[in-house]
């Protein structure tokens, strides 16, 4: 009777399982993945070009007194062009309001991925298919590790996707700088913010079985954590409750991050501290996660 | 280290502090029988069942499966069970293969074993055929049959099925007892299986428990409890049955019991094809005359009302108001397995 059945005693067996099947089930149906896709692009191409921050005092056309010289004018008007483009360049670090938002969406659509990870933790408990998997010696870290795992590369696929996208729709100032390295480095910062978020959203789903519990989390919360942050204003030029909480919303690291390397010049201090911040929120809430599972998968 | 596949002591399932859904039960399931665990919705069948399956943690008591303790040894319990939960739970949006490859790969099996064995387990419920097909596209039935195939990948040792026919239509219903039969014959396991249809525990079990309000009321072999019953079962109809002839029927050798209802009276008999005369003759010398009478071979039923303590008058509940029950007993069902446990 206690004959082991020859199974592999690999502590990670099926944990690719699992993700692999949350990734069946997104790729096989593409309206879900349509709909990804098409928020950003909505939010770019309406906010991103409809707000023309950059031109708010180039196409302005200021009415002088009479006795104005128009040589003087002439003068004045061309010095706003370039005052404009240099409020742009210190405020927003790029010229065009655009390049700016285009690159924020990456981590607004991560967030979104994030978020709805927790849903599909909910139908599985719903559908019964938990207590199946809960029945089989996956270990309880593997199950959850594997809806973190399936939500960050949903997000990783669908922020290089919204990249693409905002490359085409354009222009995109990328900066001089940006290479090879870079980009990895965009997709480590996605990759630890993806993994931090969905870790939070799915351990709020842990023992849920109503989704409507999860979506009024997800109404509740998406907005502030998306303008709270830098990811579509500047936080400096936020008042000081707000910048203190876009000092500690992890999407600010992430847009800051992932802007530096796409962008700007980065300024490796700052990118330090964006990793380091982005790197413990990762560890400490897929931590969290992974301990909980052990006491609350099963009731 | 015993040949018995689960024991069970004191087991008991306390939910929010309050809720007793199982009460220290004890029963003990041998290697290599069908052990049937029966009674009404709500009875802690399920319950029991998950605790047995390591989903659930209980609150008291013990239980040994395979050997393995379900709290302190959980993971040796995993390795040697198979489940078939009550729910549908294959993938809709995979196909059939990939459903069972996914099972093999949450126990482990290598990949190269895993498809040997999911195709000989597609094979033997007749899936082969739709395998490729997404679940989505399954009947009922089919998907019962791919969780049995799902369930079978590691080659367990105890099979567990949570209401394996529950919601499908008569044909079936029999057609996955046969299934049932044939994997047991083909891998000699050990079988729980939880039921409210009496009729599938008669021809499935080995041995039933019956269970109600979380407490085992008897357990033992179906025709050995059927005989408990002390013989057969006869209702008898008088015409303008005013008057109790229940003494006169009691004085009929061979009868051990009789119960009046209105002008029918419920008569426990041995050997009831030839007492049936008897009792006929003697209520006919008194005057009356005998409208009806039916002569039953106790069947679980009997058993299950017997031990149940449901009155007659519920078994003799008319038709539609059988159907109406279970309707509401499938309603009940349903949103609990939809809502998970209290």
């Amino acid at each position: 009777m206690n004959k082991n059945n020859g199974n592999s005693k690999n502590p990670l067996h099926g944990l690719w399982a699992l993700t692999n099947r949350d990734l069946k089930k997104w790729y096989k149906n593409p309206v879900i993945l349509m709909l990804g896709i098409i928020q950003p692009i909505i939010w770019m191409s309406l906010l991103g070009k409809a707000m023309n921050l950059g031109g708010i005092f180039t196409s302005f056309t200021p009415t002088f007194p009479p006795s104005f010289p128009p040589q003087l004018q002439q003068q004045i008007l061309q010095e706003m062009s370039d005052f404009s483009k240099q409020a742009m360049t210190q405020i927003f670090g790029t010229a065009d309001y655009f390049s700016y938002m285009a690159v924020g969406m990456m981590s607004f659509v991560v967030m979104f991925t994030a978020m709805f990870s927790g849903m599909s933790m909910v139908f599985d408990r719903r559908l019964g298919f938990l207590n199946k998997v809960l029945s089989t010696p996956v270990a309880r870290g593997s199950i959850l590790m594997a809806k973190i795992l399936s939500a960050v590369i949903r997000a990783l696929v669908q922020a290089t996707i919204v990249l693409g996208i905002a490359y085409i729709i354009g222009p995109l100032s990328v900066s001089s700088s940006f290479s090879v390295p870079y980009l990895l480095g965009v997709y480590a910062a996605l990759f630890l913010i993806s993994m931090g978020l969905s870790s939070i959203f799915i351990l709020i789903a842990i023992r849920s079985t109503r989704q409507e519990t999860q979506m009024a989390v997800v109404n509740l919360l998406n907005l502030p954590l998306m303008f709270a942050s830098n990811a579509m204003f500047p936080a400096s030029l936020m008042p000081e409750w707000l910048q203190t909480i876009t000092k500690v919303n992890p999407i600010s690291y992430a847009t800051d991050a992932t802007r530096q390397l796409i962008l700007y010049t980065p300024n490796m201090n700052q990118l330090a501290i964006d990793f380091l911040f982005l790197g413990a929120f990762a560890v400490i809430f897929s931590t969290i996660g992974i301990v909980l599972s052990w006491r609350y998968l099963s009731k | 280290m015993t040949d018995d596949a689960v024991v069970v002591e004191g087991l008991t399932k306390v939910f929010n502090k309050h809720l007793v859904a199982v009460d220290h039960i004890n029963f003990t399931v041998k290697g290599g029988e069908i052990f049937g665990f029966l009674g009404p919705n709500g009875a802690g069948k399920t319950t029991t069942i998950n605790m047995l399956i390591t989903v659930l943690r209980p609150t008291e008591g013990k239980a040994v499966v395979c050997n393995h303790d379900i709290t302190k040894d959980a993971n040796g319990v995993r390795d040697c069970i198979g489940v078939v939960p009550q729910e549908y739970t294959a993938d809709e949006d995979l196909t059939g293969i990939e459903n069972v490859l996914l099972c093999a790969d949450l126990y482990g099996v290598p990949r190269d074993e895993s498809k040997k064995r999911a195709d000989e387990l597609l094979q033997l419920v007749e899936l082969t055929k739709f395998k490729d097909k997404q679940v989505a596209t399954y009947s009922g039935g089919m998907r019962r049959r791919l969780e049995l195939a799902c369930g079978l990948i590691n080659r367990p040792h105890v099979f567990f099925l949570d209401e394996p026919t529950l919601g499908l239509d008569v044909q079936t219903r029999a057609a996955t007892w046969n299934y049932i039969k044939l994997l047991k014959k083909e891998f000699g396991m050990t079988i729980f299986m939880t039921t409210h249809y009496l009729e599938e525990a008669d021809v499935l079990c080995d041995r039933v428990a019956i269970i109600d309000h979380g407490k085992i009321i008897v357990t033992g072999a179906p025709n050995d409890l059927k005989e408990s019953l002390g013989g057969d079962i006869m209702t008898l109809s008088i015409q303008d049955g005013e008057e109790d002839v229940s003494e006169i029927i009691k004085k009929v050798p061979n009868v051990k019991e009789v119960k009046k209802q209105d002008s029918t009276y419920r008569i426990k008999v041995v050997d009831g094809e030839e007492t049936a005369p008897t009792i006929i003759d003697a209520v006919r010398a008194q005057g009356h005359k005998v409208t009806r009478l039916s002569l039953t071979k106790p069947t679980l039923d009997e058993v299950y009302l017997e031990y149940t303590g449901r009155s007659i008058r519920d078994e003799e509940e008319s038709k539609e108001g059988f159907a109406a029950q279970r309707m509401a007993m499938r309603k009940a069902r349903g949103g609990r397995a939809m809502g998970g446990h209290p």
